[in-house]
């Protein structure tokens, strides 16, 4: 019989963030970095994906500054040093640099929105 | 690569619904209805002999079947595939083979909006992205924006070479009846319009309206027995490599290299035999990238390529002809309206923009952030 999905993806890597740790997974097979959080490796197919804890330290390889009336939003796409891309805000316009070294700032009890990047020596 | 679709069938009929801001009440489905009868006219075909029902909306998720009730059309071929503004272009691909297989003789691809009567908002059955939303990108036009700012630090394109392609569009548009946006565009104008979104200005996004459109496909033994002068699909190819602009590989270099190259090879031609070209321009950075991803310029060159007059009217390489989605209209999803510009080019009918000696078009159509991609080379009757 095949083995049922006991704890999804989605809930660990909220879990990881709430703990103060960035994760990401890993496929055991092909070894490829693999992030959005998934059951299966989009590289090879293979379903051995492991949970890892990464460095949170990045590069920025873009972004934009959203404007409205509330005021100005940095987003960026980062791509951390352990090999996977994500989507992040980012603490402050100045920030919004492609190829500027980033930090994850992962306070206590984190939710998804409230994570964030600053520049590595500003964090 | 697929060839024996080259020619086999052609599209005999096109139409737009209404456009612009449309009559209060209309419904996307109304704009159909219009668009696919102005359409069976155009060719000469009733509606009751369309057999194939290709269309994807925004309003409406199961679109083909309320399509097909609406127009009282019980098909044998059905197809509601979504890859957003690719759709329309991708449909020509998935109808050619239906008609080719046998499994249907008349097809109808359509789309209609009332977008901009619906207030504006971009009108989408996307779930949010978990990974994405919770940061606050304005969606679409943040996820183009990354692209714009990545081909700006890669290839040193500038905010001036985008806002060519949309003054570039505005001089099209001028020339094209009903166009949404007419009034004189300066490459100043476009930099100082409001930032929406580093480096994008409104002036670098599409518009807002309403609209639809529609297409008739057959095949083309059958086109030449009816009243207008068919105009084949020679080629045609579709691809996607991801959805959301996080868990794309690359923001430079997009999935029309394969939509492209499927589509050239089943016709067997390059960039260099295209007369006329119709780009998805959902934002200004679309039209170099796809140019490069095409092959009509180098890749990292498309800002250059583009910025020197070479796409306006009377340009080396005319694109988006009737202004595009960045001057003409764009009710939500652009896709049906290159192929309705591409065939009125190629049968001579485009008044004081018509691009001379036009025999073959080039249309190639995005869907979502840069994801779907679909290509489709049409040719003037003398092409077969």
């Amino acid at each position: 019989m095949n083995e049922r999905i006991a704890d999804s993806p989605a809930s660990i890597y909220a879990r990881g963030l709430a703990a103060g740790t960035l994760l990401y997974q890993r496929c055991s097979d092909c070894h490829s970095a693999v992030f959005h959080p998934r059951v299966v490796c989009p590289r090879c197919g293979g379903a051995a994906l492991e949970w890892c804890q990464s460095t949170g330290r990045g590069t920025v390889y873009s972004s934009t500054v959203v404007r409205s009336r509330s005021g100005a939003n940095p987003v960026a796409l980062i791509d951390l040093d352990e090999g996977f891309r994500m989507m992040c805000r980012l603490r402050s316009e100045a920030d919004a640099v492609i190829g500027a070294r980033v930090a994850a700032v992962i306070p206590e009890g984190c939710t998804i929105d409230e994570l964030l990047f600053a520049m590595e020596e500003d964090r | 690569m697929n060839t024996t679709l080259r020619g086999r069938t052609s599209v005999v009929g096109v139409a737009e619904s209404d456009i612009g801001k449309v009559a209060d009440g209309l419904t996307s489905l109304d704009l159909i209805g219009q668009a696919a009868a102005r359409a069976t006219s155009d060719a000469g075909i009733p509606l009751s002999e369309i057999d194939g029902i290709f269309s994807a909306t925004s309003h409406y998720s199961m679109s083909s079947m309320e399509v097909g009730e609406y127009l009282g059309i019980r098909p044998r071929y059905s197809d509601s595939s979504n890859m957003g503004g690719a759709s329309f272009v991708s449909h020509l691909l998935h109808a050619a083979a239906a008609i080719d297989a046998g499994l249907c003789t008349t097809a109808l691809i359509a789309y209609g909006s009332t977008q901009l009567s619906d207030g504006g908002r971009l009108v989408t059955a996307s779930m949010p992205n978990p990974y994405e939303a919770p940061y606050g990108p304005r969606y679409p036009v943040s996820m183009f924006a990354m692209a714009a700012a990545r081909h700006m630090y890669e290839f040193g394109t500038t905010r001036e070479q985008l806002a060519e392609v949309a003054v570039a569009a505005r001089e099209w548009a001028r020339l094209t009846p009903g166009a949404f946006r007419t009034e004189p565009l300066t490459v100043d104008d476009v930099l100082s319009a409001r930032m929406v979104s580093d480096p994008l200005t409104t002036a670098d996004c599409c518009l807002v309206t309403d609209g639809g459109g529609a297409v008739i496909l057959t095949s083309t033994e059958r086109a030449r027995d009816l009243r207008r002068d068919p105009v084949p699909v020679l080629g045609v190819g579709e691809a996607h490599w991801h959805r959301n602009i996080s868990e794309a590989a690359t923001l430079t270099t997009t999935a029309a290299v394969d939509s492209g190259a499927r589509a050239y090879a089943m016709a067997g031609l390059t960039a260099a035999d295209i007369d006329v070209v119709e780009l998805y321009d959902a934002f200004t950075i679309n039209v170099p990238l796809f140019l490069e991803d095409l092959g009509f310029c180098e890749k990292g060159e498309g800002g250059a390529f583009a910025a020197d007059g070479r796409i306006r009217p009377g340009g080396a390489l005319p694109v988006n002809t009737n202004g595009g989605g960045l001057s003409y209209c764009h009710p939500g999803m652009y896709g049906i309206f290159l192929i309705v510009e591409a065939v009125r080019q190629l049968r001579g009918e485009a008044g004081v923009r018509q691009v001379r000696d036009a025999e073959l078009a080039l249309v190639h159509a995005n869907g979502a952030v840069l994801s779907g991609q679909a290509t489709a080379i049409l040719g003037g009757s003398n092409t077969m």
